[in-house]
């Protein structure tokens, strides 16, 4: 156990450097300073996103006050839009904005769920990542450009094909009465179902793959088929999360501006027709707001972006926590 | 040349749990001292605190008074400024991912803000050779990323990289558990020879390792020091009853 | 149900072989269902996206022309005009939003995840930002309006600039967080075994570990603002003319877009057309790119 010295001595200690190293790094200071500086820095940043909140909201309800003050809660039960006598009532805008919303939830809800499960257990290893990636695209693609094609290529199909079928053996429900312009409620819900599905699509997988692998074998062993494991295994376990992504994709439908204002065609009715055009709060917002002559005009439509933003933090701050339930608080996607 | 290591009546904590229970030993300058003792027992908690790592975890609590040299190391000075004193090897080989193999070991140095580049140059040259990696490497120094060699040859340039400050100790946390057999042989032997510079301290749950390398030793069980001794006594003569069921292999 | 009924035969020793093959039958019929389901709504979903890059194709290819990228839009009826005001303008406002978005975001992506892991605090600013997130595009335009817009009493590209900022902060302080959440902590407590400073392991050692999968972040939220147009109606506003202006209304890409789109006039609609695929193609290299470099593995070696 002792050294030899030839060892010792081959060890070779370069004095020089190491005593320049040495006094080097006892003199530099322990850095406490910019540490604290740093991570002060950093946490002003993190305060920013609570800061811009709140700023949001004050802005809003600061610049909505003669509206607020004019209106009070009457604003939103009022039908009448009417600028050149200042009568301003923002409940076709409400109704507009809610009946798109559930349109396109409902007709994108079983798409995704059926997509997600496709992805997750039917769908060819080798398929996988392009159909996903198709689908991220689907995300990727700017609200406009959805709107640019709704106008030009949705809806003359919505009125030349889809619009007669539904008319003829729908019409008794009172849901589809011609005349069928193209533009309206339906074809809106169409864009708004297509542009929400990604978001419900890839949370909703999210949500499935968190669940054990054990609770599916489990199931498997005991004799279920594939779609018995999905339902009992996966679906069941995995229930909230999927509701929290639904309802995420309700929060991004209700916001959603531009496609929806080029399809909707902005007309303030309370229409049961769902062929009739009409119109929502983003949209009303998106036209008026630059031609708002007066203050109060102005001052409603930034009350109808106070409501906006409302709903959707209620909406998103529910669906976030359903969705967080299932993954634990596990950064699934970012994406949404 | 490296300093000793007093240390009186330690105690540390994770939350609630009290892990190391009034420690006291003296490590001597100059000399491997390894520890020694079952998983849970505190060896690498005691290590930890050594170098004030232990408080890196929000919920990590420690007590007690260690000195390096005349230093108190609790009182006098900032964790920073201890843990540029005291070299430090992991468990696992744990290289700068995305660095190249003379940045993983000018990094302590360019890290505080050392900038001068032909003594950086020496320094590194230096540190590999005495970790035994400079022939294996020096072709590529500023081409291959610290990830891209061996388990083992990464581990030496964990050695190289903690050796490149120039430490006045160096702790070692089970340097060679997740190692083979040829490279942990390489690494005893190294530890063997940077003995005489510096002092190390090691941790090894492997008991021929603590007898190949270690002039002392020292024995943890359930948070305490149970007996600290010469080497060759601790393994031949051990006067604690735990001490002797535990190297004598009829320890739980 | 028929699971149930199913997993207890042996209940009702009686039950006829005849039962029970249509019991097997139903299970089995019902798992081919949905998987047949599940294929076709797949397609489904597929078709609008297929049909959507086809249009795009079809009608913006045959009108891109040298002069799309070159000139400014001419007045109505007269023919040539071109959008290259519209993309050097979203040019500007996207760098603005940039270089106030990215800093922040990727500052509260540090913090969450270097200095507030596992606290109350961590999850509260968290959750903060995935609200954040989901407020529609158009209330950061109003909010950017009352801030830059009403007190100066003209558009800006700035006040563009900022309501995309704001749209930035939450996606890039995610993906920022989820990034330095994969770097394998042994990495950092290597560099504080070396004395090195908290600050500069955060920026030397966690965030260059990182920085392929935060480039990447920052990316993909870049892509998302480019195509916003609501934020900027009422902000950037537009311009027929070329300015570089941030103190001045601005063109942008998206903003021409909706104009044209919904104008009476063919020609503008073919520049409408032209324009949504010279935004979809700038967009579709950039969330492509990220996919490669995802797929790549962000941190391999990482022990």
């Amino acid at each position: 156990m002792e050294i030899p010295p030839a060892m010792a001595a081959r060890a070779t200690p370069a004095e020089q450097g190491s005593s320049v190293i040495r006094s080097f790094l006892q003199k530099k200071s322990s850095g406490r300073m910019a540490d604290g500086v740093f991570a002060g820095l950093m946490l002003i940043c993190a305060l920013a996103i609570f800061g811009i909140v709140v700023l949001i909201l004050l802005m809003l309800i600061d610049q909505s006050r003669l509206s607020i003050h004019a209106f009070g809660l009457r604003f939103f039960i009022n039908r009448v839009w009417d600028p050149v006598t200042g009568k301003f009532g923002a409940l076709p805008f409400l109704y507009g904005t809610v009946l798109s919303s559930l349109l396109a939830v409902c007709m994108a809800v079983p798409l995704a769920l059926a997509v997600a499960i496709f992805l997750l257990d039917v769908c060819p290893r080798a398929l996988r990542g392009p159909i996903s990636f198709l689908t991220e695209l689907l995300a990727a693609i700017p609200s406009v450009v959805y709107g640019l094609w709704g106008i030009f290529v949705l809806a003359p199909i919505i009125r030349d094909y889809v619009g007669p079928v539904l008319i003829r053996y729908l019409g008794w429900t009172g849901l589809f009465v011609a005349p069928d312009f193209g533009v309206g409620m339906f074809t809106a819900g169409v864009i708004l179902a297509i542009m929400i599905f990604p978001v419900i699509s890839s949370i909703s997988r999210d949500v499935m793959r968190v669940v054990p692998v054990s609770q599916r074998e489990g199931v498997l062993a005991l004799g279920a088929t594939r779609w018995e494991m999905l339902r009992i295994g996966v679906l069941r376990n995995a229930r909230m999360g999927i509701i929290g992504s639904v309802i995420l994709g309700l929060g991004r439908a209700l916001g959603e501006t531009m496609a929806v204002t080029m399809v909707i065609g902005n007309h303030p009715g309370m229409e049961k027709n769902l062929l009739a055009p009409g119109y929502t709060l983003a949209s009303v917002i998106a036209n008026e707001f630059t031609e708002a002559t007066g203050d109060l005009y102005l001052s409603a439509l930034i009350e109808i972006g106070l409501a906006l933003f409302l709903v959707t933090i209620v909406v998103n701050a529910v669906a976030r926590l359903m969705v967080w339930a299932v993954t634990r608080g596990n950064p699934g996607s970012v994406q949404s | 040349m490296g300093v000793d290591i007093r240390v009186e009546g330690l105690n540390a904590w994770y939350g609630s749990t009290h892990t190391l229970k009034d420690v006291s030993l003296h490590i001597p300058a100059n000399h491997v001292t390894a520890l020694i003792g079952p998983s849970g027992c505190g060896k690498s908690t005691f290590v930890r605190c050594l170098n004030r790592m232990h408080e890196t975890n929000p919920i990590a609590r420690a007590e007690g008074t260690v000195r390096m040299g005349d230093l108190d190391i609790y009182k006098d000075a900032t964790p920073v400024e201890i843990r540029r004193r005291v070299g430090m090897v992991f468990q696992r080989p744990n290289p700068f991912p995305t660095m190249s193999i003379y940045d993983n070991v000018a990094s302590g140095l360019k890290l505080n803000g050392f900038r001068r580049k032909r003594i950086l140059d020496e320094v590194v040259e230096r540190s590999l050779r005495q970790a035994a990696l400079w022939d294996e490497v020096k072709d590529d120094l500023k081409k291959k990323s610290g990830a891209s060699i061996s388990g083992g040859q990464q581990q030496r340039l964990c050695i190289a990289r903690a050796l490149a400050v120039d430490p006045e100790v160096l702790l070692m946390d089970e340097p060679a558990s997740a190692l083979d057999p040829v490279s942990t042989a390489k690494i005893e032997d190294l530890i063997f020879k940077l003995k005489s510079q510096y002092t190390i301290v090691i941790v090894t749950h492997n008991m021929q390792q603590a007898a190949r390398v270690a002039e002392k030793t020292g024995f943890f069980l359930m948070g305490r020091l149970v007996e600290f001794d010469a080497t060759t006594k601790i393994f031949t003569n051990p006067s604690d009853k735990r001490t002797e069921d535990y190297i004598t292999g009829r320890f739980g | 149900m028929s699971m149930q009924q199913s997993s207890q035969p042996g209940s009702a020793p009686v039950r006829s072989q005849s039962l029970e093959r249509m019991i097997r039958l139903r299970r089995s019929a019902t798992n081919h269902l949905v998987t047949g389901v599940a294929i076709v709504s797949t397609i489904v979903v597929l078709t609008p996206l297929v049909a959507i890059l086809g249009y795009l194709l079809l009608k913006g290819a045959s009108s891109l022309n040298l002069a799309f990228f070159t000139r400014p839009p001419m007045p109505v009826g007269m023919p040539g005009g071109g959008m290259a005001n519209a993309i050097a303008g979203s040019a500007a406002v996207l760098g603005l939003a940039s270089l106030l978005g990215i800093p922040v975001g990727i500052g509260a992506g540090v913090y969450l995840a270097e200095y507030a892991r596992g606290t109350r605090r961590g999850a509260i600013v968290r959750f903060t930002a995935d609200v954040l997130n989901g407020v529609p595009s158009i209330v950061m335009g109003i909010v950017a309006y009352a801030l830059l817009v009403a007190p100066e009493h003209h558009f800006s590209g700035m006040a563009g600039g900022v309501a995309l900022a704001i749209m930035m902060v939450p996606t890039v302080a995610r993906t920022t967080e989820e990034m330095l959440a994969l770097v394998p902590n042994p990495v950092r407590e290597a560099a504080f075994g070396l004395g090195i400073p908290k600050w500069r392991t955060v920026l030397s050692v966690s965030l260059r570990t990182a920085s392929p999968g935060i480039i990447t972040g920052c990316m993909l939220a870049f892509a998302r603002v480019a195509g916003e147009t609501a934020p900027l109606l009422f902000t950037a506003f537009g311009n027929q003319f070329w300015s570089f202006d941030l103190n001045q209304p601005i063109a942008a890409l998206p903003l021409q877009i909706f104009v044209y789109a919904v104008s009476p006039y063919d020609e503008w609609h073919r520049l409408a057309w032209a324009g949504a695929l010279v935004l979809m193609v700038m967009i579709m290299a950039s969330v492509t790119l990220v996919r490669i470099f995802a797929d790549r593995g962000v941190l391999k070696g990482g022990s």
